[in-house]
């Protein structure tokens, strides 16, 4: 197990590597130049130069590679060109209102949807399954922004028990930072529960049928019993990578969700730089959500290996 | 007195007849063989008496255990029988254990489900059962998982958790229709002892009448879920009643009638050849492991000749097959059909090619289900330089089906309307299309009821008779490879360890293993069934 854990640990490693040369040739060095592309086709010839000196532009490109993942590893990542502050204090800032939505929403997601696809998985083909099988099929039918706009309609505006938008910030206390942002998590969280709540219902109709469920009925375990010991458990690995994947989307692609609740996030600051061409908040940005994404993935390693012994003797 | 007994069981899945009016019964101390072919509901009355019946099945009848009505019995009443008083074992023992529980702990949970003793007492009968069955916690401890072990190894531990609070019937269901012969002599003498000490009463299904004979106070044989006969075993399979009976021990031991062989120069030759495989890297950047699958493999077979390969699951044979079809490359020795190399320039040799074909097991994972009969059988022509069109190719796809004993009409249809057998036949016909000069059946009737096996033995047999047919036949059954082989190779851990004209090897083998595996095959009291009566049927 703990072998298992050094060979991801290794791979992630390489994968971060990867990650950065993409990044770096991708945005700093595939099509013309950072620095009149990030000025306009109007910038005055001495401007762009100013800003070649001022993003080191001028040096030779592995340097500058070489100069930018040092300054990561340090936790400097430049300065933002429309901002004119340190981009890792923007990102940090970012960072405390997305995470704690990312983890709120996947909470509350994996709540709803366990339960829901166990009990639909266990009256498979009864009133009971077919009822919450159409509630995720519209789950996933509904486009989140329009039931976002419509939790603030009922919960804010008719029933005034949650603000319409905005982010007091952690320093207004833990239960306002989290009164915030329940509306925008639940309007998150709904769409991911129903997938969830269907890859695990299928999931666990495919080990019902698995020899070892009826061993374990011939064992004298009752259905309910067989469903929760022998189950869940096989069940785990397709529902934990669809968690891995959520998660991943949930930290930046929140982006609409960000916008109707005016929450300062990481998905807004990535529109924003884009807009802007803040090439260097885009990189950084991009590379953190590489980093989370690949953290994730080995979190979801682990949690496989936890799962299902088969796996740990594997590299 | 009567342990379990079964009156007039009737059960309907939506409708449909599964059994009809099944009446037998199991004392305390005996075996009961229900046998029969597939789909004769044997397993159907198994899970009838444990009320597993799958949905939408209807039951009517008495099932008593011990004088006690199990019809009557409620669901929750029926968990506290289940595993206490009876217990059950599964032919698949690579898929009936959970994977993510270590078999301490299923064992265990049998014993916890019903209540009967604390967690730790639990625990010590598990480690007491595990090593009653063969798995003593020294050499297998209770916190290994079921990929660890073997297919044996881990059908005891199913035996394990089904006898774990000594149930007083025990039921298995083709307990070893799935282990090589060796593991499976050792599985039906671990249920003998478990019966003669604990005096439990076995009802045991298998379709393998041999297994019957050696094993089965009473039989009981099944036909389209109806019982055709029961009585002592020794009474039925030495005079059946019925005609049905009959059928079966004569097909169980059916001797196919092969013509003699006229061996006419080297074919295929194999010369010192090895394959390795591929290990994971232990480390990340570490190095590839290798396994050598097939160990200085050398023999050759003659045009005309009909060659025999056994051996247990892991030998070998898979792999020595797909290297002789030219499949994949080999790392030492040559292949050589005609003289000239099966595989070359990394990839299979289309010249030589186009003279092997090959017929597998599953006649039913092993034809493309969209796909019409004619299609289907003339897929090697893509093999030859200039396939036959039109009315050639309409009279090669006739002249293959009746070969095979099928119409030709009948390559218009869809493979799901045949039977298992017709579908092997299907198989043969495909490989005889394009006159292979050698055939290579993979198992290719282990998968078939007897009766059905036997025909296509005699087809076999037919069509060496026609065609002078060249194969080689692979197979873990030795009473099948001595009817259908002049020659056979025995092979053991990727080595062929003996090898010899078949009636020689198998009336004098020279190599423990070979002795080993002819010990442990099954096989029918002699006297009964085959058509050669005289000869020990193996």
């Amino acid at each position: 197990m703990v072998r298992y854990a050094l060979n991801r640990l290794i791979s992630l490693a390489i994968s971060l590597l990867i990650a950065s040369v993409a990044i770096f040739l991708v945005v700093e060095v595939a099509p013309g130049d950072p620095a009149s592309y990030m000025l306009g086709i109007n910038a005055q010839p001495d401007t762009v130069a100013a800003l070649r000196t001022e993003l080191g532009l001028d040096v030779s490109k592995p340097e500058r590679y070489l100069t930018w993942v040092s300054g990561m590893l340090g936790g400097d990542f430049g300065t933002s060109y429309t901002y004119r502050a340190p981009v890792a204090q923007m990102i940090a800032d970012r960072l405390w209102v997305s995470l704690p939505l990312a983890i709120y929403a996947l909470t509350l997601s994996t709540l709803i949807a366990f339960p829901a696809g166990l009990f639909a998985a266990s009256r498979r083909g009864r009133a009971g399954d077919m009822a919450v099988m159409g509630a995720t099929q519209l789950g996933v039918a509904i486009p989140n922004f329009w039931f976002a706009m419509m939790l603030v309609l009922v919960f804010s505006i008719t029933l005034r028990w949650f603000g319409a938008g905005g982010f007091p910030g952690w320093d207004a206390g833990l239960g306002a930072g989290l009164k915030a942002l329940t509306l925008p998590a639940v309007a998150l969280a709904l769409p991911q529960a129903a997938i969830l709540a269907r890859v695990m219902r299928s999931a666990l109709i495919d080990i019902l049928g698995e020899d070892f469920m009826r061993t374990a009925r011939a064992k004298g375990l009752s259905r309910r019993q067989a469903l929760w010991r022998h189950g869940v458990r096989n069940a785990l690995i397709p529902v934990l990578t669809i968690i891995g994947l959520q998660f991943s989307f949930l930290l930046a692609g929140a982006i609409i969700i960000e916008q109707v609740f005016f929450l300062p996030g990481l998905g807004r600051l990535v529109f924003q730089s884009i807009t802007q061409r803040d090439l260097i908040v885009v990189e950084s940005v991009v590379m953190l959500l590489v980093f989370a994404v690949i953290v994730v993935n080995f979190a979801v390693d682990l949690a496989y290996a936890a799962a299902d012994p088969r796996l740990r003797t594997r590299t | 007195m009567t342990l379990l007994s079964v009156a007039a069981l009737s059960v309907s899945i939506h409708d449909t007849p599964i059994l009809k009016d099944v009446s037998l019964s199991v004392a305390p101390g005996q075996i009961v063989a229900l046998t029969g072919e597939s789909g004769s509901g044997k397993s159907m009355t198994a899970l009838a008496v444990m009320r597993l019946l799958p949905e939408g099945a209807e039951a009517q009848g008495r099932i008593a255990l011990a004088g006690a009505d199990l019809m009557a019995r409620t669901e929750a009443q029926m968990c506290a029988v289940r595993g206490n008083d009876i217990g059950m074992i599964f032919q698949e023992p690579m898929t009936a254990l959970n994977p993510v529980m270590t078999i301490g702990d299923q064992v265990a949970e049998t014993i916890l489900v019903h209540g009967a003793m604390g967690r730790a007492q639990a625990r010590d009968r598990a480690r007491a059962v595990l090593a009653r069955v063969g798995l003593p916690e020294d050499r297998f401890p209770l916190s290994l998982y079921p990929h660890q072990l073997s297919g044996g190894q881990r059908q005891r531990v199913v035996i394990a958790m089904a006898i774990a609070l000594r149930p007083k019937l025990l039921i298995a269901d083709e307990p070893t229709t799935a282990l090589d012969v060796t593991t499976q002599a050792q599985i039906l003498d671990l249920l003998k002892g478990l019966v003669a000490e604990e005096g439990m009463g076995l009802m045991m299904i298998t379709h393998d009448l041999a297994v019957v004979a050696g094993m089965a106070d009473q039989i009981v044989v099944m036909r389209h879920g109806a019982v055709v006969e029961q009585g002592p075993a020794r009474a039925v399979l030495s005079a059946p009643a019925q005609a049905y009976t009959r059928a079966l021990l004569e097909a169980s031991g059916h001797r196919a009638n092969l013509p003699e062989a006229a061996p006419q120069g080297a074919l295929l030759q194999v010369r010192g050849v090895s394959r390795d495989y591929r290990t994971p890297r232990k480390r990340l950047f570490g190095p590839h492991g290798t396994v050598r699958a097939v160990k200085d493999v050398s023999f050759e077979i003659q045009k005309g000749e009909r060659v025999g390969l056994v051996g247990e699951s892991g030998c070998g044979k898979s792999t020595l097959t797909r290297a002789l079809l030219g499949l994949e490359p080999v790392q030492a020795g040559q292949i050589l059909l005609d003289g000239q190399p099966v595989y070359a320039h990394g990839h299979p040799n289309l010249a030589v090619r186009r003279k092997i074909q090959v017929v597998f097991q599953d006649p039913y994972g092993s034809f493309n289900p969209r796909h019409r009969v004619a299609r289907l059988i003339t897929e090697p022509f893509h093999l030859l330089e200039s396939p036959p069109t039109g009315a050639a190719r309409e009279r090669a796809i006739a002249e293959a089906l009746t070969a095979v004993g099928l119409q030709p009409d009948d390559a218009g249809k869809y493979i799901h309307a045949f039977s298992g057998g017709q579908r092997q036949r299907i198989a043969i016909a495909r490989a005889l299309i394009i006159r292979p000069e050698l055939i290579v059946f993979d198992e290719a009737v282990s998968a078939l009821d007897v009766r059905v096996r036997a025909q296509i033995l005699d087809l076999m047999a037919d069509l060496s008779r026609q065609y002078g047919l060249t194969y080689l036949f692979i197979s873990h059954d030795l009473s099948v490879v001595r009817t259908i082989t002049d020659r056979v190779m025995v092979m053991r851990a990727g080595e062929i360890v003996e090898a010899g004209p078949t009636e020689q090897v198998f009336d004098t083998p020279s190599h423990w293993y070979t002795k080993a595996l002819i010990a442990a095959a099954p096989r029918l009291p002699e006297g009964i069934g085959g058509s050669d009566a005289a000869r020990p049927a193996l």
